[in-house]
């Protein structure tokens, strides 16, 4: 590139055929094409036949265009967007088992309260808490927690959608990216 | 209702009525019914079945090749010389694996292809079956899409989808995988003419009204505009409206590798090959333009030089029909998505002459005497020079043949000595670089060009890589002319060696069997030219004889392409050609500068 922009952390949302291979050919373009993926969601819609996508990438401005061309050009891509500017809702759900015996089960339990984190699973050395939110909530829960002991986290990778009327991804399946219909930058 | 219709014969490809087909024949029929005239295979186990159908359809040519990396470069020329879509077809496993090469290389110059691969029986998939080798994850990063097919009844919609993503929009190579129980299946067949529509796949775009308004002032108001003319000048066959485009304003044109042919090099304002081994004033003129018009083209690395002080001064307005490509390497002022051809012919009628002549003038100066320029006349001192021997074959064959390059220095050589006055006339590998790719090219070529005088240019290394196929020539009498620009080097290689690496020629001095004796074996002619006076002769010879001729060209072992910018170095940056030893004045000139 001419000069290099700042990158930033970006949300996409795509609609894709749910076939078999999808994952592997939009994972090998970003494989490819060295985009470093943060996260990536995939799961069914209301639409029979269509799954949803949400990815996190770090890019520039025009790396983001692109990586909605490269996207828009797969065949069985049917959308995609770029919502990190737009207004949205963006959540994560982690599960997190600390290292916790009877004694100091309140005093974590009452800790997940304050981030309305709620334990799903108790046994006798272990709790197993359900957080859903942003990164930073569960960011901050887990650096909470952590003096207990974690034993083992997971975490789903953010899945993401516009506030207000239906999202530009939803209604334009089909449609190129907005971003690439104007693209005289001069 | 199948049992009604069987008396139409197989192979009468029809689009009306059902019939009972085998997954083989509809492989066949699909493809007939689609245009296809000729595919270059090799048969192998999982695609036995739909070889053993192909006598029921005498109207499609079978090249056997000798190894799939040439149906694959054969399939390739044989799209890049007509427009139309090459189709290659091999075995699983090994024969699948052997496209590989030839598939990336269609994919870096947007070539439309479409593989057809057997695939071991569906119940075997997964189990590291003999020969099964999983070719659609092997070649997704490298082809424009792929399919596997495992039921008889998807295999006609899915090699029709292949064949439409395969010409349409950019163009590419789609690999079918067709296991070998759908082969041998049968379903009620009948042909679906119905456009393709896939859901997810919409490759056209277009410009917008003011997109176009904004071009044109651009364009009204430049001193030193230029136009770049890619390889999508030729594959959207926008040739005529970019000398119209031309003839309107008199903007220069500078080519890329690809595009060469897309506007005549005779024309005065045609300033040749830019890029690595571009004119020197072709550069120059880059460097100091206001405005780069860059049609179909994607600013590749051996175009650009070192992207931070590329072009400085100029605005860019990129005509390009796959939006992935703008802002990729140069970020652009503009970008005019959509077909060349379309957006030319919106364009072209109400374009305005710009001021240009002291910018015209200029570029004429840095060109020089245009004389010198024509090594024709100038003294070789006996020996015989790569250059001499294109620039020959540019006039024994009045610039009129389909010449198909291989890859190093007879490929620059070529793309500066012979001059293309027409598209799809030079064929050779861009963006990947293929050695080998020019002997199965051009002889996929002459399958699309039964008239055309073809000639294959290539080094001692590349053609080594596929010489096997002059037996395919020889069984399939198929006819090209071979030049073979022989230099007992991998020369590009060795000049890197000697410009870069000290001097130190690792590995690439090359010891070659006799190809004049190699063509014999094969039953085709062999000709030896050692010196300049015998070239006319042979290249005459070799035009005459029917069969595929070979001409060992003994030229200067260790000349250099000039002018060069070394790979990131600034684009003006140009290593020039030395005067050589006992030589008063260079023999080879590549500036009215020198």
């Amino acid at each position: 590139m001419a000069e290099a922009q700042s990158q930033i952390l970006r949300t996409f949302v795509a609609y894709v055929e749910d076939r078999p291979g999808v994952l592997n050919r939009i994972s090998s373009l970003f494989r490819r094409r060295n985009y470093n993926i943060v996260s990536l969601n995939v799961g069914s819609t209301n639409e029979p036949g269509i799954s949803r996508m949400t990815f996190r990438i770090a890019a520039d401005d025009d790396m983001a265009r692109r990586i909605e061309a490269n996207l828009y050009k797969m065949v069985n891509v049917l959308s995609v967007e770029d919502i990190t500017q737009k207004p949205s809702v963006s959540r994560d759900l982690a599960l997190i088992k600390v290292n916790v015996g009877p004694e100091k089960r309140a005093e974590v339990l009452q800790l997940c309260e304050v981030f309305r984190a709620r334990a799903v699973d108790v046994g006798p050395e272990t709790l197993i808490v359900e957080i859903t939110g942003t990164q930073d909530k569960i960011d901050g829960l887990s650096a909470i927690l952590a003096p207990f002991g974690i034993a083992e986290m997971v975490q789903t990778g953010a899945v993401a959608m516009t506030r207000g009327p239906q999202g530009t991804a939803a209604t334009s399946l089909q449609q190129p990216p907005p971003s690439l219909r104007d693209l005289s930058v001069a | 209702m199948a049992a009604s219709v069987t008396n139409i014969p197989i192979g009468t490809p029809s689009r009306s009525e059902a019939r009972r087909l085998t997954g083989s024949q509809i492989i066949w029929d699909t493809l007939v019914n689609e245009g296809v005239e000729v595919v270059f295979g090799y048969p192998g186990g999982a695609i036995m079945p739909a070889y053993d159908a192909l006598p029921d359809y005498p109207m499609l040519r079978h090249i056997l090749v000798r190894h799939e990396q040439g149906a694959a470069h054969m399939a390739d020329g044989f799209a890049r010389a007509s427009g139309r879509v090459g189709v290659c077809v091999a075995t699983s496993g090994p024969g699948a694996t052997n496209l590989v090469t030839g598939i990336a290389n269609a994919m870096m110059d947007s070539i439309p292809m479409v593989c057809v691969t057997g695939q071991v029986a569906s119940s075997l998939i997964g189990s590291d079956a003999f020969q099964e080798v999983d070719i659609t994850g092997i070649t997704l990063p490298i082809t424009k899409h792929n399919f596997v097919v495992s039921r008889t009844e998807d295999i006609m919609p899915t090699i029709r989808q292949a064949m439409y993503i395969a010409s349409s929009g950019r163009p590419g190579p789609v690999l079918v995988d067709i296991t070998k129980d759908a082969q041998n299946g049968s379903t009620d067949y009948r042909f679906d003419a119905t456009p393709i529509r896939l859901p997810g796949y919409r490759p056209d775009h277009h410009s917008l009204p003011q997109q176009i308004e904004r071009a044109l002032e651009l364009i009204r108001a430049a001193k030193r505009p230029i136009i770049f003319c890619g390889h999508g000048v030729i594959k959207s066959n926008a040739s005529a409206l970019l000398l119209e485009l031309v003839q309107k304003t008199n903007i220069p044109v500078a080519l890329t590798l690809l595009g060469l042919g897309g506007f005549p090099a005779s024309h005065p304002r045609s300033l040749g090959m830019m890029g690595m081994h571009g004119e020197a004033w072709v550069n120059t003129a880059i460097q100091e333009a206001d405005l780069i018009l860059a049609l179909g083209m994607r600013f590749d690395d051996r175009v650009t030089g070192n992207l931070k002080t590329y072009a400085p001064h100029a605005k860019k307005i990129h005509f390009e029909l796959d939006p992935a490509e703008i802002n990729k390497n140069v970020k652009v002022d503009l970008a005019l998505l959509g077909d060349l051809r379309e957006t030319l012919r919106q364009l072209v009628p109400h374009v305005e002459k710009p001021s240009i002549d002291t910018w015209v003038n200029r570029i004429e100066g840095l060109k020089g005497d245009s004389a010198v320029r024509d090594i024709k006349e100038l003294p070789d001192a006996g020996r015989l020079f790569a250059a001499h021997v294109i620039h020959d074959l540019w006039r024994f064959t009045q610039g009129n043949a389909l010449v198909v390059t291989d890859v190093g220095q007879h490929q620059m050589w070529e793309a500066q000595y012979y001059k293309h006055d027409h598209p799809r006339k030079l064929l050779t590998s861009g963006g990947l670089g293929t050695m080998g790719f020019a002997l199965p090219a051009a002889m996929g070529a002459r399958l699309a060009q039964p008239q055309d005088d073809i000639w294959v240019v290539a080094g001692d290394g590349g053609f080594q890589m596929t010489a096997c196929e002059l037996a395919t020539c020889a069984q399939e009498n198929i006819k090209v002319n071979v030049a073979i620009i022989n230099n007992g080097y991998l020369g590009m290689v060795r000049q890197w060696q000697q410009f870069f690496y000290g001097g130190r020629y690792v590995a690439t001095p090359i010891k070659s069997p006799d190809f004049v004796k190699l063509a014999e074996a094969h039953g085709l002619k062999g000709i030896r030219v050692t010196e300049r006076r015998n070239v006319q002769a042979a290249v005459e010879e070799a035009r005459a004889n029917a069969e595929t001729t070979v001409i060992d060209f003994r030229v200067e072992q260790e000349d250099s392409v000039y002018p060069m910018v070394p790979a990131g170095a600034d684009l003006d940056a140009m290593i020039r050609r030395p005067l050589p030893e006992g030589l008063s004045h260079n023999p080879i000139f590549e500036t009215g500068e020198d």
